[in-house]
């Protein structure tokens, strides 16, 4: 049979080369030097993610990146950096990348918490424990996505964290990835969050930019959580470079009678695309996966989610609220699939969507993949405009259009951020959300009620 | 002081013409009460008086106080000291109650110039017009409207009504929906508020409200024009006689 080589564009040309020219140097025990050929040739013959791929439908990385920015190199210290992080003030513990590299002077390391092991990712790579194959291949949906793959070649830093059995952490871990935005460049970041029985933690994972040049980011998260664990996750992806392209990949393999609860915020967020691949390890667990998408002039973001019942007793609910301005575009992808022997699942996904002008475009898509018999699952897309007697309403009542406006598009959003259970972070993400509502100009069309 | 002359109204993006025509004055301390059919126009009016998009003014003025309201955004005419009860108070998902009084307390003193509100003054302020009210505090926690049955809507937009202190109070068949206590309490409410440099436009089919809300004057439209006008008398002839007479008389 003939080997079929496909065409490469500029960018996969160049990432061929750079994979070639840095794979020496990147870390990783020979097991982990496997996983990262192995991705690769899988990237080599499937090429960038495009539109032929049902996953990528909506999010043509192949026709979005002209070229494949530079890698970055490990920064210095960051004064930039550290004012933002000064001005964030986040509660508890602090991990600090920049340009995907793990900055232990910006983090705050010298107080953990007891139960907690914290590594940079170039070492935990090198470690010598024999299941880092399995914890950095993730649940098995994730398997073949091209932009995962990419990561899984050419991943160079970030976080290690290991939460001991029964550790209860009363506050936070944040991992903040800054792109210092100072010269265009790619980086390619993974952090693992190994959460043990019965342990109770909140990661908060954040992404921003502090300069204008464009960043290529793809970016990994991993969770395995034991049994009887409570793991919420928040991201908030804001302030990025208008020309950025990011992919941010949540990998999730939860234990039984375990909560899992993801919320994530992406607003200034130039081109995104996250995708969550969750999978149920044990029974009579509930997982929650949620997000707000403030999209205005060009952006587009794309929420792609794969939740594998694989086990019976799964409870898993998702909901995303987008607004759509400008010309922005909204992508939302839900997959739910049952697997044949995982009886009594209760599912519910919803996306509502506001579009504010004519200009602005949603994509929605749920595709329940059911086997089992015994199921309860449900699915609700809506999109629509802000309503006009609402808004009247409020204006009436002496509130300036503006005003009116905010306060409708903060209500839309804030039903699903109600369930960011903990009130500091809960705050944070709603002052986000104020912020982009300000900095709005366009005014807004309207529907009539339906 | 409303003034109204010549008004005519069209709805926006249709060739139906509504008000034609109509004038109407309302005097600061006066109550003045409008009857009419279904389709005369009477919601219209509201609507249009308190600013509402959907309509075109073909011609005439609306003047609030010597002042052409036409001109103006909903928000600035709520900052003039028009208010409207509307008949069916939209739903707000999302929104509590007490942030959105809140909100609309402070945006008019803004607009007037006014210093906002401190929170102890403004939490003082509502639950003593809640209580007036016979409103539950647990309701004003609540997301505004929803959820809310008729009575407690309406009785919510007396209590914004209560706290805007607006010049010039228009109520849109607030007697809808109502029972006969919660008629009672929201008439109450209203008459509480009753004071000399205060005008009311109340509109209603039924002369049932009138027994609360006592009007100095009746008008009667029809076909989008004021037809009639007379004292509180007329809203018992009407009741007892109905509005076909007048259907000739437009």
């Amino acid at each position: 049979m003939a080997i079929v080589t496909p065409l490469r564009t500029a960018a996969e040309q160049q990432l061929v080369e750079q994979f070639a020219n840095v794979k020496a140097e990147l870390p990783g025990a020979p097991s982990v030097r496997r996983l990262r050929e192995a991705a690769f040739a899988g990237f080599e013959a499937k090429g960038l993610p495009n539109r032929r791929l049902e996953a990528w439908r909506y999010t043509d990385l192949r026709g979005l990146l002209r070229e494949a920015k530079p890698l970055a190199r490990p920064a210095a210290d960051n004064a930039a950096a550290r004012a933002r992080l000064a001005e964030l003030n986040l509660p508890g513990v602090r991990l600090v990348l920049v340009d995907g590299n793990f900055a232990p002077a910006l983090s705050t390391l010298a107080e953990l918490p007891a139960g907690i092991v914290i590594q940079p990712l170039t070492e935990a790579l090198v470690s010598a424990r024999s299941d880092l194959p399995r914890i950095l291949t993730g649940p098995v949906v994730a398997e073949g996505d091209a932009g995962l793959m990419l990561n899984t070649a050419l991943m160079r830093d970030g976080v290690f964290i290991e939460i001991a059995d029964g550790v209860d952490l009363a506050e936070p871990i944040a991992i903040v990835s800054l792109s210092s935005g100072e010269a265009e460049a790619a980086f390619f970041h993974r952090s693992v969050v190994l959460v043990g029985a019965h342990a109770k933690a909140t990661i908060v994972e954040i992404s921003e930019s502090l300069g204008a040049k464009a960043a290529q980011i793809n970016g990994a998260l991993i969770f395995e959580t034991g049994d009887g664990s409570e793991v919420q996750h928040l991201r908030l992806v804001t302030r990025q470079a208008e020309q950025s392209v990011q992919v941010l990949s949540l990998l999730a393999t939860v234990g039984a009678q375990a909560k899992f609860d993801s919320f994530a915020l992406a607003c200034d967020a130039a081109t995104l695309r996250q995708q969550h691949f969750v999978r149920y390890a044990g029974e009579h667990s509930e997982i929650g996966l949620r997000g707000v998408n403030l999209i205005d002039r060009t952006e587009h973001t794309d929420v792609t989610l794969v939740m594998d019942h694989a086990v019976p007793h799964g409870t898993s609910r998702e909901l995303f609220k987008t607004i759509i301005g400008g010309e922005g575009t909204g992508v939302f992808q839900g997959k739910v699939i049952v697997r044949q022997y995982a009886q009594k699942t209760d599912g519910g996904m919803k996306s509502n969507t506001l579009l504010l002008n004519d200009g602005a475009t949603m994509f929605n898509k749920p595709e329940l993949e059911i086997f089992a018999d015994d199921v309860v699952c449900g699915h609700g897309a809506t999109v629509a405009q802000m309503d006009a007697d609402q808004l009247f309403y409020l204006m009436a009542r002496g509130l300036p259009r503006q005003q009116a406006e905010a306060l409708v598009l903060q209500a839309f959003a804030g039903e699903a951020v109600e369930f960011v259970q903990d009130e500091t972070l809960r705050e944070l993400v709603m002052a986000e959300i104020e912020r982009w509502l300000q900095g709005r100009r366009d005014t807004v069309s309207v529907g009539e009620a339906g | 002081m409303l003034e109204i002359r010549n008004l005519v109204v069209k709805i926006a993006d249709e060739d139906k013409q509504i008000l034609n025509g109509l004038n109407l004055t309302v005097n600061d301390g006066e109550v003045a009460a409008i009857m009419g059919p279904n389709g005369s126009g009477k919601s219209t009016l509201s609507y249009v008086i308190a600013g509402k998009e959907d309509y075109e003014v073909l011609d005439g003025e609306i003047l609030l106080n010597g002042e052409n309201v036409l001109e103006m955004e909903a928000d600035q005419r709520a900052a003039a000291g028009i208010f409207l009860a509307f008949q069916y108070p939209l739903e707000i998902p999302g929104v509590a109650t007490m942030t959105f009084l809140k909100a609309a307390m402070n945006a008019q003193r803004k607009a007037r110039g006014e210093a906002e509100l401190l929170t102890p003054d403004f939490i003082k302020r509502v639950n003593a017009a809640a209580d007036r009210l016979g409103i539950a505090k647990d309701m004003l926690r609540r997301p505004l409207n929803v959820g809310f049955s008729g009575g407690e809507k309406k009785r919510m937009e007396i209590l914004q009504m209560a706290l805007l202190a607006p010049s010039m109070c228009i109520l849109d068949e607030t007697d809808s929906g109502l029972d006969i206590d919660a008629l009672r309490i929201v008439s109450e409410g209203v008459n509480a508020l009753r004071d000399k440099s205060r005008g009311f436009l109340v509109i209603t089919h039924y002369q049932r409200l009138l027994d609360h809300i006592v009007p100095d004057t009746v008008h009667v439209m029809s076909r989008g024009r004021i037809v009639k006008t007379g004292g509180k008398e007329l809203a018992l002839e009407l009741e007892k006689n109905g509005y076909a007479a007048y259907a000739e008389a437009a």
